[in-house]
Parts: C-alpha cells; sequence; structure tokens
C-alpha cells in the first residue's frame, strides 16, 4: 500500500485504476429495487386497506337513532322537554298545537346547545349561538336554525322520534306533516 | 374598591378593550421613551401588583389561576418582556446609528459565531430550564381533567385549547369556512410569503424600528393584538355561553345579552329603504356582494394612488397586489368584529340558499 500513500495530487492512483469490477451486476441491483419498493407499496395498500377498514366498526356502541319517548300525555304544554336530551340528543318541545323534536346539534360547528328556560332560548357554548324556543337561530354565528326530526304516534300511542330523517327550516321541510306532530 | 371593579368590568367590554388596545398599541410603538429599562420594570412591577392585588377578587382569582389559564398568564409575561425587550434593542440601535454608529450587533461580534460551543451550551440551558420547568409544573399543578366525553353535553364554556382560542374568537364573526379555513391559510400562506413580498434588506442582523417601522408595526399588529391578545380574551374575558364578562365579574350563565343579529341586507333594504327584502338572492345581496368587491378590488388601487403611493412603487404591482390582499383580509377581522359588537351585524352577505356567508 505505500504507491497509495506516495500518490501524487491529480494523479489517479495504481490501484483505483484497474477498478474492480462491482460485485452486484447492474440486472440483480434493478430485481432488488422491484423487489424493494413492490414491498413498500404492498405494505402501504396494505396499511391503507386496514385503515378503510377501520372506518367501518362491526359493533357501534351507539344508541339507535329512533326512540320511543313515552305518552303524549307526559309532556306539558309550553315546555321545552329535556328528558332525551343527554342520552339521544333531542329536545321535544310541546306546543298548544302538538309536538316537535329539535335536534341539539348547533348548525354552526355542531357543539351541543343548552336550553336556557329563564331565557327561552338554546345557547351554544362554543361560540355563543343562540335559537329560539322553536329552532329559529337570532344570535351569534350559527348560519341556519336547529334541525328537527320526524316524530309519530307508534302503535301503541307513544311518541316515536326517527333521528334519521331531518327536516331543515331553510328548504322548507318544517311544513311537512311528519316534522310535527298535532294532537 | 367596587367602584374600581366596575370600571375595569366597564373597561373590558369588547369595543372599549379592543379601542384601548389598539390606540395604546400604535401609541407606544411610536413612543421612544417608553422602551427603557427603567419603563420596562415599572411596568412589570406594576403587571404583577396588578395580579396580585386582584387575586383578592374571587371571580379574578378563581379565572386566573384555573389549571387551564396558568399558562396564558405565564406567555402574557414572556410575550410582553420579549416585545418590550426587541424593541428597546431596536430604538437603542436607532439611537446609535442617528449619531453615526454601528448597530450594537456589529460591535458585539462582526464574525461567526461557532455552533459549538456556543449554539450547543445555549441549547443545553435551554432545554435543562424547560425540562425543569414543565417538571415542576407538572408536579404542582393537577391535570385540568374532565367528566368523560358525551356527544349530548358540552361543558359551558367550550374552549379550544388555548393556541386556537384566536381562531374560535374568529370563528364568532365569519362563517366557518372562513375563519376555519380560509384565514388559517391566509395567515399561514401569508408568513410564509412574507420574505418575497418585503424584500427590504434592512434590519438583517440587527434590530432596528426606525429602519422599517411600518413593516414592524403591522406585523406586530397583527401577532401582539389580533393573535395574542384574543388568545388572552378568548381565556379570561369569554364565560358561560360564550358572553363578555369583566375579569371582576362573576361568570353567570343567565348573563343576559341582547344579542339578535342583523343581516346587512336587512339594514339596507328594510331600515333605509324601508321596503321588503327582495326574493331573488342577488337582488338582495347586491349591495353586500358590491361592498365587498369595493374592499378588495377597489380599495388596493385607490391606496396605491393616495396613501401607498410610495410602497406601491418600490413594491411593484403583482407584490402590492398579494401584500395589500393580505393586509385587507387582516384587516377585515376587526372590522367584522366591531360591525358585530356595534351594529350587531351578522353578515354582509347572506346567501343561505348556498351557505355562502360573509
Amino acid at each position: 500500500m505505500s504507491s497509495e500513500k506516495e500518490a501524487v495530487p491529480g494523479k489517479v492512483p495504481e490501484k483505483a485504476k484497474g477498478a474492480t469490477p462491482p460485485k452486484v451486476s447492474r440486472r440483480s441491483f434493478l430485481n432488488w429495487i422491484a423487489i424493494g419498493w413492490g414491498s413498500l407499496t404492498a405494505a402501504t395498500l396494505v396499511g391503507v386497506a386496514a385503515t378503510l377498514r377501520f372506518m367501518f366498526p362491526n359493533v357501534l356502541f351507539e344508541p339507535p337513532s329512533s326512540f320511543k319517548a313515552g305518552f303524549p300525555d307526559e309532556y306539558a304544554v309550553g315546555e321545552v322537554d329535556e328528558r332525551w336530551k343527554e342520552k339521544f340528543g333531542v329536545w321535544i318541545v310541546r306546543t298548544t298545537e302538538g309536538f316537535f323534536a329539535l335536534l341539539a346539534v348547533c348548525t354552526h360547528l355542531g357543539c351541543p346547545p343548552n336550553w336556557l328556560a329563564a331565557e327561552a332560548k338554546y345557547k351554544c357554548p362554543c361560540h355563543g349561538s343562540g335559537f329560539y324556543r322553536t329552532g329559529i337561530n337570532f344570535e351569534g354565528p350559527a348560519p341556519r336554525p336547529l334541525e328537527r326530526a320526524r316524530i309519530m304516534l307508534a302503535d301503541d300511542g307513544q311518541i316515536l322520534v326517527d333521528k334519521s330523517r331531518k327536516f331543515l327550516w331553510e328548504k322548507g321541510e318544517w311544513e311537512d306533516p311528519e316534522s310535527f306532530l298535532k294532537v | 374598591m367596587q367602584f374600581v371593579k366596575d370600571l375595569f368590568n366597564f373597561l373590558s367590554s369588547p369595543a372599549i378593550f379592543f379601542t384601548l388596545v389598539i390606540v395604546l398599541f400604535f401609541v407606544a410603538l411610536r413612543t421612544r421613551r417608553l422602551w427603557t429599562d427603567r419603563v420596562g420594570t415599572v411596568a412589570l412591577v406594576a403587571v404583577v401588583v396588578y395580579f396580585v392585588v386582584s387575586f383578592f377578587d374571587p371571580n379574578f382569582k378563581k379565572v386566573v389561576t384555573a389549571p387551564d389559564n396558568v399558562p396564558i398568564v405565564g406567555m402574557l409575561f414572556l410575550i410582553g418582556f420579549f416585545a418590550w425587550f426587541s424593541l428597546k434593542q431596536a430604538y437603542e440601535n436607532d439611537d446609535r446609528m442617528a449619531r453615526g454608529e454601528p448597530p450594537a450587533e456589529k460591535l458585539e461580534t462582526d464574525e461567526k459565531v461557532w455552533c459549538w460551543p456556543d449554539l450547543v451550551y445555549t441549547e443545553l440551558i435551554a432545554l435543562l430550564v424547560a425540562s425543569i420547568v414543565l417538571l415542576v409544573w407538572a408536579i404542582l399543578i393537577e391535570a385540568p381533567l374532565e367528566e368523560p366525553a358525551s356527544i349530548t353535553v358540552a361543558p359551558n364554556p367550550s374552549k379550544a385549547p388555548w393556541y386556537f382560542l384566536g381562531l374560535q374568537e374568529m370563528l364568532v364573526y365569519f362563517d366557518p369556512w372562513l375563519a376555519g379555513v380560509v384565514f388559517p391559510s391566509l395567515i399561514i400562506l401569508g408568513l410564509m410569503a412574507l420574505p418575497y413580498i418585503d424584500t427590504n434588506p434592512k434590519g438583517n442582523g440587527y434590530y432596528t424600528f426606525r429602519e422599517r417601522a411600518r413593516e414592524i408595526a403591522l406585523f406586530l399588529f397583527g401577532f401582539l393584538v389580533l393573535w395574542v391578545f384574543m388568545i388572552m380574551t378568548g381565556t379570561f374575558l369569554r364565560g358561560p355561553n360564550w358572553n363578555f364578562f369583566g375579569p371582576y365579574e362573576y361568570w353567570d350563565p343567565h348573563k343576559l345579552v341582547p344579542l339578535n343579529n342583523i343581516n346587512f341586507s336587512e339594514f339596507i333594504w328594510v331600515r333605509w329603504l324601508g321596503t321588503g327584502l327582495p326574493q331573488q338572492w342577488l337582488a338582495r345581496e347586491i349591495f353586500g356582494i358590491l361592498v365587498v368587491l369595493a374592499y378588495f378590488l377597489a380599495l388596493p388601487p385607490l391606496l396605491a394612488r393616495r396613501w401607498l403611493n410610495d410602497i406601491h412603487r418600490k413594491m411593484g404591482a403583482a407584490r402590492y397586489a398579494v401584500g395589500i390582499v393580505l393586509i385587507l383580509s387582516m384587516i377585515a377581522l376587526p372590522i367584522k368584529m366591531y360591525l358585530r359588537w356595534i351594529f350587531n351585524l351578522k353578515y354582509i352577505i347572506a346567501i343561505p340558499e348556498f351557505f355562502f356567508n360573509i
């Protein structure tokens, strides 16, 4: 190795000149690259598939979207009833004409508002949106009224609320007979 | 004592407090005498005394010592210190340069500083201090855990993490697509674009105020007033039902604040013209659309011709256009806040037909 030490700058050392042929051929290098990228792609695809599968769980621990809310005579006229709010997120409002079910989801960003009986309004704790007893928005940033759920009488005479069907005021759906239970 | 508390509560109603902060900010920024060691010390002592004295008030103490809010108090002091420190250095440099001397940084060293040991040692010390503070903090203050989450019950008030309180405040005045998507993106993109918009090389490597007063004022207005101050507002002044409360006011969940919102179209058609709202949305919202278009399309050329003539010439049309749109978007926030506080104005353009509200 003494020849390397004496190498003059600018002059290629003797050994490098007769460069030993690389142990990995071009073909096998490309094969390994293909295998490597192939496995990475496969693993990523499996990961994406597993993530997508995760979005559809086998069991959902959610309360059912429709529920029976007792008999009509259990509700006082003019009251906003809070008994189903904590479990189902629904207020049942009894007016002189009948019932409607309001979903306790703020139309601004989806926080659950509170019913303030003294002020006769629903008030959202997140950005201060306020709604009248009917669900119409009047203060704060909420852009539209609260949504109503389908409400009807079940065969056994109880009130049945179905949250899967929503009625939006701005689409004129509050005129729909299923959004309001007449008595 | 009660009178003083009432006065502070009154002054911290949003429109008054915000105006005070803006005026104080710009006056203080231009007052050379404030940025000295003596005034800084006096201000620090005054703020500490204010906090200590106010601790005797149960409502103040409850909000300020809530585990969630302790970091904001710390942030108040930290940001105050660094704002004061940098402006002090900037003004001292300005004085030096006015006398024909080089900036102080030039005297310190004209050469490069070594990564090792200068930087690494500083970082090591910072790391140790931060670890100790976090450990002591974690031991002394209990984690603010709440009841298990429920989709039908939210704490009242429901507050975002402290660093998002500025955004949450913004969401009160603008629709989610603006306050939650457009404005945050503009903030990030705008900050990224800053070095391309502001190509003034003055102030590279040394502090100065006079050489770039307008740029510094604009940036600090966005950062201190519109970001830090809004975090403070959200932390200390926003109470149950997202109402405003004074620092010594009891957080009454039944506080009644009349906030009936009115859209711009109703102001025009119903109040001024005395007719009803037109049915067709374009006819109904035409005035609001014109106002917004004028704000973003007519105002920049007007400013360029009248008040920002020199800036426009220096920057060129493209750079000026990007910069001025970013600035106008920033100013739109305080404008909308005042409109809401004073006129209860909800939307300038309100098209619920396809969820387009400004």
